[in-house]
């Protein structure tokens, strides 16, 4: 097996649904062994597309896509193999019980029933489902719901995960479960695509990320790269006391935006040790600092919005 | 996926349609039992003396075999068509579809499980029916060959059904308005040489009319025609509902967009 291979290979993928909607414009897309890679964009920019076709729920219109170098057009089997895919939305029987919703999906990729039951097993003890292994599907919580999806994506063990907005609607509790727990699976070698809207999500997990906008992949690249972009970035400072006007600070933006709390705009290569002193001297006690929005969170603003502007001034 | 790893996608498909069947025997076993012993006490105890003999047997004897072959047509039919329908409804069918299981594999493993299903209520009307007569077998493999084909055949006309079935409206309309028709008008509770001309001829359009009289001459020894016929038709729509099943698989109509 050769492991120059990557993961995932999209050439000029495209797609139009019966009704028209182009969803996919031509993506190219390469996601290497090992990588932790965030698939990002606003609704409908064909996230979830792209998705539904590496997992063959969804037809490709033209273009191509390996998985570890098989061509789903030349051998879809093999390439499915390599795929486990935790979709936005339950898809499991709620009548079944949750161990044997994990076997049989386990059963579905040949695997036989001894193995099958011990994997599930060690999926259902990994992801806290074990002692709800017994228990009809639909009696779970939405993040038991959404780990047995995960456990039932892993029953086959994969190379490649697809996780489609894993963490919606879970608790943060949970969410920062699930974050370690495929972390842990990426350092033991399994190559995770995921798609939320949870920027932070992306951040603090993946090494790279790409956004998609309108069926077209506007940036591929690391993280840090992305977050390299960044020319401002916007704090938020609370005071003890209460504030008549807004401090002014030479060479930083600031405004106020309540009694107890203005902004400070930080641009690119200044420092934010420079803010303190000057608040400091003019008898301000600063009492917490914080983001005024995730950071990336910002940049894909910027970048979604400003496509958005350049297609309806060229209109 | 190597001939080991299908037959076991195959298994474990087949073996969750059984089980699937079985653990609400009270919606899927019981019920056809039931309407099915009404039957023999209305037409076979009340009402059959009355009618005096049927193509030289009692009527009893005459209405067992549609009888039986009415609950399996519906019984196969009624499982693939709920199961399958039931998988794309509630969108665990994409478990499948997401797997390498090959699409033979996928309609291999539903029309099993209907087969299983019609020929296990097949059975427990027959059992049933000793209760009311004493039944004859002439022809022991006409009967077995019929009963299986007839329950495969249905099982495919169910996976057709529940894959164009975009609601379960759809899942009813089909076994309302042409699956009961057929049957009932299919001989299974008279002989067509009592119709009149006319009919007898229209008559022979209805396939399930081959099906419950080769059944019947297993059983019985006669038949309103000739049941070489009937394993011709069912032969010919086995095969072509097969491909047909297939090519709907492959395209993934209302499967996958």
């Amino acid at each position: 097996m050769n492991s120059d291979l990557p993961a995932l290979r999209i050439k000029g993928l495209t797609k139009a649904y019966d009704n028209g909607f182009q969803a996919l414009k031509g993506v190219d897309l390469e996601v290497m062994p090992g990588d932790f890679f965030a698939l990002l964009g606003p609704n409908g920019a064909g996230k979830s597309t792209i998705i539904g076709i590496i997992s063959s729920l969804v037809r490709k219109t033209a273009g191509a896509v390996a998985v570890f170098g098989h061509d789903i057009d030349k051998d879809f089997p093999r390439a499915k193999k390599d795929v486990g895919v935790v979709p936005q939305e339950f898809n499991f029987n709620q009548f079944e019980k949750v161990f044997d919703i994990v076997v049989t999906q386990a059963g579905y990729y040949g695997l036989p029933r001894k193995e099958a039951e011990q994997r599930a097993e060690k999926y259902l003890r990994r992801l806290d489902l074990w002692d709800k292994q017994d228990q009809r599907s639909r009696m779970l919580s939405g993040g038991m719901k959404r780990r047995l999806m995960i456990a039932r994506a892993l029953v086959h063990e994969p190379r490649l995960l697809i996780l489609d907005e894993p963490t919606a609607g879970v608790d943060i509790e949970l969410r920062r479960s699930l974050w370690d727990f495929l972390r842990e699976i990426n350092e033991r070698g399994t190559t995770i695509i995921l798609t939320t809207h949870y920027l932070e999500e992306a951040e603090s997990l993946c090494g790279r990320i790409a956004i998609i906008d309108q069926g077209l992949i506007v940036q591929d690249t690391t993280t840090r790269a992305l977050l390299a972009q960044l020319d401002k970035e916007v704090f938020v400072i609370d005071t003890r006391e209460a504030l008549d006007t807004c401090p002014q600070l030479d060479g930083y933006g600031t405004q106020l935006i309540a009694s107890h709390s203005f902004e400070v705009v930080v641009e690119k290569g200044q420092s934010l040790n420079e803010v303190f002193a000057p608040l400091t001297a003019q008898g301000i006690h600063v009492s917490s600092l914080r983001n005024k929005a995730n950071r990336l969170e910002e940049l894909f603003l910027s970048l979604v919005s400003g496509r958005t502007e350049q297609e309806e001034g060229g209109q | 996926m190597s001939a080991r790893e299908q037959w076991i996608a195959f298994m474990t498909l087949m073996v969750k349609e059984i089980r699937r069947f079985t653990r609400i025997w009270q919606q899927t076993l019981l019920p056809p039992a039931i309407t099915i012993a009404l039957y023999f006490v209305i037409f076979g105890t009340l009402i059959g003396p009355r009618i005096g003999t049927m193509s030289g047997f009692s009527y009893m004897e005459f209405v067992v075999p549609g009888l039986i072959m009415l609950s399996v047509i519906t019984n196969s039919f009624g499982n693939v068509v709920s199961s399958f329908f039931g998988s794309k409804f509630a969108g665990n069918i994409e478990e499948l579809l997401v797997s390498p299981t090959p699409n033979y594999i996928i309609l291999a493993g539903y029309v099993l499980g209907g087969v299983t299903r019609g020929l296990t209520v097949g059975f427990i009307v027959t059992l049933l029916s000793l209760f009311f007569t004493k039944l004859q077998v002439q022809h022991l493999g006409v009967t077995i060959a019929v009963v299986i084909l007839t329950s495969v055949l249905f099982s495919l006309a169910g996976l057709v059904n529940a894959v164009f079935a975009k609601n379960f409206d759809d899942i009813s309309i089909i076994p309302t308005f042409v699956l009961t028709p057929l049957t009932y008008l299919g001989g299974v509770f008279y002989s067509v040489s009592l119709l009149p001309e006319f009919w007898q001829k229209v008559s022979l359009l209805n396939p399930v009319l081959y099906m419950v009289n080769a059944f019947r001459y297993g059983f019985l020894g006669v038949s309103d025609i000739d049941i070489r016929w009937a394993f011709l038709m069912l032969s010919l729509m086995i095969g072509v509902l097969f491909f047909f099943v297939m090519h709907l698989l492959k395209n993934g109509k209302n499967l996958r967009s």
